[in-house]
């Protein structure tokens, strides 16, 4: 009796841990099913580098290009604010940074990271792009460089902290025997542990990728909306999760629009899904290098 | 020979001794790049909160926090808000912690070294990884739409538990991981079950870090918007929810409709401020229980 | 072991666990409280729903509403995948829509609740308030880039539109635009307020906005040598006017067809009147 009951639970986890694998592949199904409409329709190619996106015009133009290179350009230009910022504040919190100064900053760092995505969007629209527009004299603060510029403060504490994690792995043994030689502090940070952090420093910057590019109302709010491949950081532009974010409402069900909605949704999980991958690999070469195994 | 006698004597000694080197003044402008940076982070922190705080606090009144929207959203409060994303975050929360429990459960104690138990962690690496709003895309089409319930709490909640299942997953791990080997060893060798050494020393154990990682979550699925956008939310509604089946107004959403749909920008900016100090202050709170509850555990269990 | 304080912790939390989760469900049992009427749709329509919504729900307490935005094409959506029982829009159903509707079974009735103009505004500090279509055709299409191009400063023109489920926007479109296409670079805004804030925040600015929503801060122009103003929308001389409908499935029954009776009476119209819109009753389109 005692060993069937034991049975039985250890089947229930069992069935239950397969719950995640069940949702993962419940969205990647039901992506594939709603954006195949689509391609039966119209043509693969004119769809991702199509550069007119007029979904609600007869006939229809579903020219995903420009959404595509807006989340690129925004994403890129995020991770120029994020990158130095936030492997730069890792490296100052894991060398320079006292005990006490480090028990504040910490706390700090997370708190950054746990400001709600809308919170961002709603300052950025409300504070920084005015200020910007002001600042630049250009015509509109709701544009590519403001939301580069909001986003990347956002992905910030993600790279920070696994920044921090990576640059923490790296064995003290390096650093002395670095001083040892003769080199100073900062030779010590960028030619040795910098580098032996690498894998995991890039792994930092991948993810913080990785949440750049999902991130919706921060860019709803904040990039301008215009479905235009951008002249310049300074224009206007509409990333694919803003795109999704305001059409949704309006596609009706089945209809072409719709099922574009889903490709561009589908687009933005295989990117995510490179993203992680690529994350995981890195990350995993890291682990062996350092002997951390696993 | 400590650092100092080798700075002084050893092998490089000599190169040392003029006055300004390259290196040096390469290391002070380093370490004034870097102090720059968690400068500049430290000031855009502070300016986002010093902005929501003073723009936010002159909005916020016991009136505004308990009573609901009248006269076009211009007076009242945004009680039905607040009440609303409590109940999305209940909801996404007694969703995904059995089933999270659950799977870290059998992570970390039944599962043998096969290709399907690194297939299923590598689903909850991506899982984690998924864009917000492909989540309300695929609640959308699924329950919404498939499983019919429509527009509702029920929508909102199951989608938001989706989303926030490998956070949970990850935190009851580290949680469970973190119990002493000792402890499971010598509750079999006091003839318990493994059933039994789970449920009654492990879990009780654990409890402290799972409910940190819990609490953590919470506070991310509160302030959510993308996946409740088109699964659970509605611009005004007079009153409180009804059912599970009602649509509700939630405090990320409302910041958002505020903002672009309001019909009175002068005084829904001042709404929308207030809004966000509430949701702001709730989210750190959490934060900040969980945060303390980590330390006081550190501190008790020694990690 | 440390059993002993986490076996109260968890008590504790099991207590206050089965509380919250319980209250919802304590909240399910009355069953009347499911007749909720969605309205959803243009954004122009949003405030003559929303305080149309408020006040019949004050006069009659079993009601409720739930008022959402998003545009005449979101509201329209809804109506045809029966999410909505009542859609608004600045802009008549379009063929394709109605076609759909009828596929899902859905027969959409129209009903005319307000008239509106769509006014076309400028940055305060612009001192061209003057336009006539051809010009804001070719601003919006744009053959013209430059203020300067038609008679004004030497500005860019920073061109104002509205995201494609406006009916603003469809209106606008057909009446000022012909039907050709917007420039693809022109800022989409989510909705009027927005498109009034933003022309008042941008010098170079030109939008196009509900006439309820016309503020001080921004400055209207004249469309061919007309103003745009309640008389001018009322007589038609305005080249930009417009009804604003409310769809249903079929002829509206029950609390639905209360609902749209409150919003034509002249309580109702007066609400509408007080929003910055014309009375239905009062077009002589």
């Amino acid at each position: 009796m005692r060993h069937f009951k034991e049975t039985l639970y250890k089947w229930i986890f069992t069935i239950l841990a397969f719950a995640s694998l069940l949702f993962l592949v419940g969205i990647i199904l039901t992506l594939f099913r709603e954006s195949y409409p689509l391609l039966v329709r119209h043509d693969f190619f004119d769809i991702v580098f199509g550069r007119f996106w007029y979904p609600t015009y007869d006939p229809p133009e579903f020219g995903m290009f420009p959404l595509i290179a807006a989340s690129f350009v925004v994403t890129f230009g995020a991770m120029a604010v994020c990158v130095p910022i936030g492997v730069g504040t890792a490296l100052f919190l894991h060398e320079l940074a006292s005990a006490p100064q480090r028990a504040v900053m910490k706390p700090v760092i997370e708190i950054l990271a746990g400001i709600p995505s809308i919170v961002y969007g709603f300052f950025g629209m409300i504070i920084v792009a005015p200020f910007i527009q002001n600042l630049l004299g250009i015509p509109t603060g709701l544009n590519a460089f403001t939301a580069s510029l909001v986003l990347g403060i956002m992905a910030t504490p993600t790279v920070a902290s696994l920044a921090e994690d990576a640059v923490s792995f790296v064995p003290s043994s390096f650093r002395e025997a670095s001083l040892a030689l003769g080199a100073n502090q900062w030779q010590t940070l960028t030619r040795v542990v910098v580098p032996a952090a690498g894998s995991g420093i890039s792994t930092a910057i991948i993810l913080g990728i990785g949440r750049a590019v999902g991130e919706t109302m921060t860019v709803l709010m904040v990039a301008g909306g215009a479905a235009a491949i951008p002249g310049s950081v300074f224009d206007p532009v509409r990333p694919m999760t803003a795109t999704i974010a305001a059409e949704m409402g309006e596609a009706v069900m089945g209809s072409a629009h719709f099922h574009a909605l889903f490709a561009i949704g589908l687009i933005l999980f295989l990117i995510t899904l490179v993203v992680n991958i690529f994350a995981e690999i890195i990350s995993r070469r890291f682990r062996l290098k350092l002997g951390l195994g696993r | 020979m400590t650092r100092q006698t080798l700075r002084e004597n050893g092998p490089f000694a000599a190169g040392r001794k003029k006055a300004l080197r390259g290196s040096d003044v390469s290391q002070a402008l380093g370490f004034l790049l870097l102090g720059a940076c968690i400068v500049f982070a430290l000031f855009f922190l502070g300016t986002i909160l010093y902005f929501i705080l003073v723009r936010g606090a002159p909005a916020i009144s016991w009136e505004f926090l308990t009573s609901v929207p009248r006269r076009a959203m211009t007076q009242g409060g945004v009680a039905p808000a607040i009440v609303g994303t409590f109940y999305l975050t209940v909801g996404a929360i007694s969703f995904s912690l059995p089933l999270g429990l659950a799977c870290a459960i059998y992570l970390c104690e039944y599962s043998p070294k096969t290709v399907l138990v690194n297939i299923i962690r590598l689903s909850i690496n991506n899982l984690a990884g998924i864009p917000s709003i492909v989540f309300g895309l695929f609640g959308f089409a699924v329950f919404v739409k498939v499983f019919g319930f429509g527009v509702s709490i029920l929508s909102g909640s199951l989608t938001l538990g989706i989303m926030a299942l490998p956070g949970i997953i990850s935190a009851s791990q580290e949680a469970i991981l973190a119990v002493p080997q000792s402890y499971k060893e010598a509750s079999l060798a006091l003839g318990a079950t493994h059933w039994q050494t789970i449920a009654r020393v492990v879990l009780p154990s654990a409890f402290p870090g799972i409910l940190t990682g819990v609490i953590l979550n919470i506070g991310r699925v509160a302030g959510e918007t993308a996946p409740i956008l088109f699964t659970a939310v509605t611009f005004y509604t007079r009153g409180y929810p009804d059912s599970v089946f009602s649509e509700v107004m939630a405090l990320p959403y409302h910041i958002y409709a505020l903002m672009t749909e309001g019909t009175r920008p002068e005084i829904q900016t001042q709404i929308a401020y207030g809004c966000s100090l509430i949701l702001l202050s709730l989210v750190l709170a959490i934060s900040a229980v969980a945060i303390i509850l980590r330390q006081r555990q550190r501190r008790i269990y020694g990690s | 072991m440390q059993v002993p304080n986490t076996a109260r912790l968890m008590n504790i939390s099991r207590r206050f666990l089965c509380l919250i989760v319980l209250l919802p469900a304590l909240s399910c049992s009355d069953p009347e409280a499911n007749n909720i009427i969605t309205i959803k749709g243009s954004t122009t329509v949003l405030p003559v729903a929303q305080i149309g919504a408020e006040v019949f729900m004050d006069r009659h307490p079993g009601a409720d509403i739930s008022v959402q935005g998003g545009g005449s094409g979101v509201g329209i959506a809804s109506l045809i995948d029966g999410t909505t029982q009542i859609a608004t829009s600045s802009r008549k159903i379009k063929k394709e829509e109605t076609a759909k509707a009828k596929a899902a079974g859905v027969h959409p009735f129209e009903t005319i609740v307000a008239m509106d103009g769509i006014a076309v505004a400028v940055n305060p500090s612009n001192s061209m308030d003057r336009l006539t279509t051809p010009q804001i055709r070719d601003i919006y299409t744009g053959k013209v880039s430059n203020w300067k191009e038609i008679g004004g400063d030497d500005r860019e023109i920073v061109v104002i539109s509205r995201d494609t489920s406006s009916g603003t926007f469809e209106a606008f479109e057909k009446l000022a635009l012909d039907g050709q296409k917007v420039r693809p670079d022109a800022l989409v805004t989510a909705s009027n307020q927005v498109v009034n804030m933003t022309v008042a925040q941008t010098p170079g600015a030109i939008g196009y906005l509900g006439y309820g929503y016309l503020s001080d801060r921004v400055r209207a122009a004249s469309v061919d040598g007309v103003r745009c103003s309640e008389e001018t929308i009322r007589s038609g001389r305005y080249p930009l006017a417009r009804p604003l409908y409310i769809y249903t499935n079929g002829r509206p029954t029950g609390e639905v067809e209360r609902f749209i009776d409150f919003l034509l009476s002249e309580e109702g119209q007066r609400l509408v009147k007080e929003q910055g819109f014309i009375s239905a009753r009062e077009r002589s389109l």
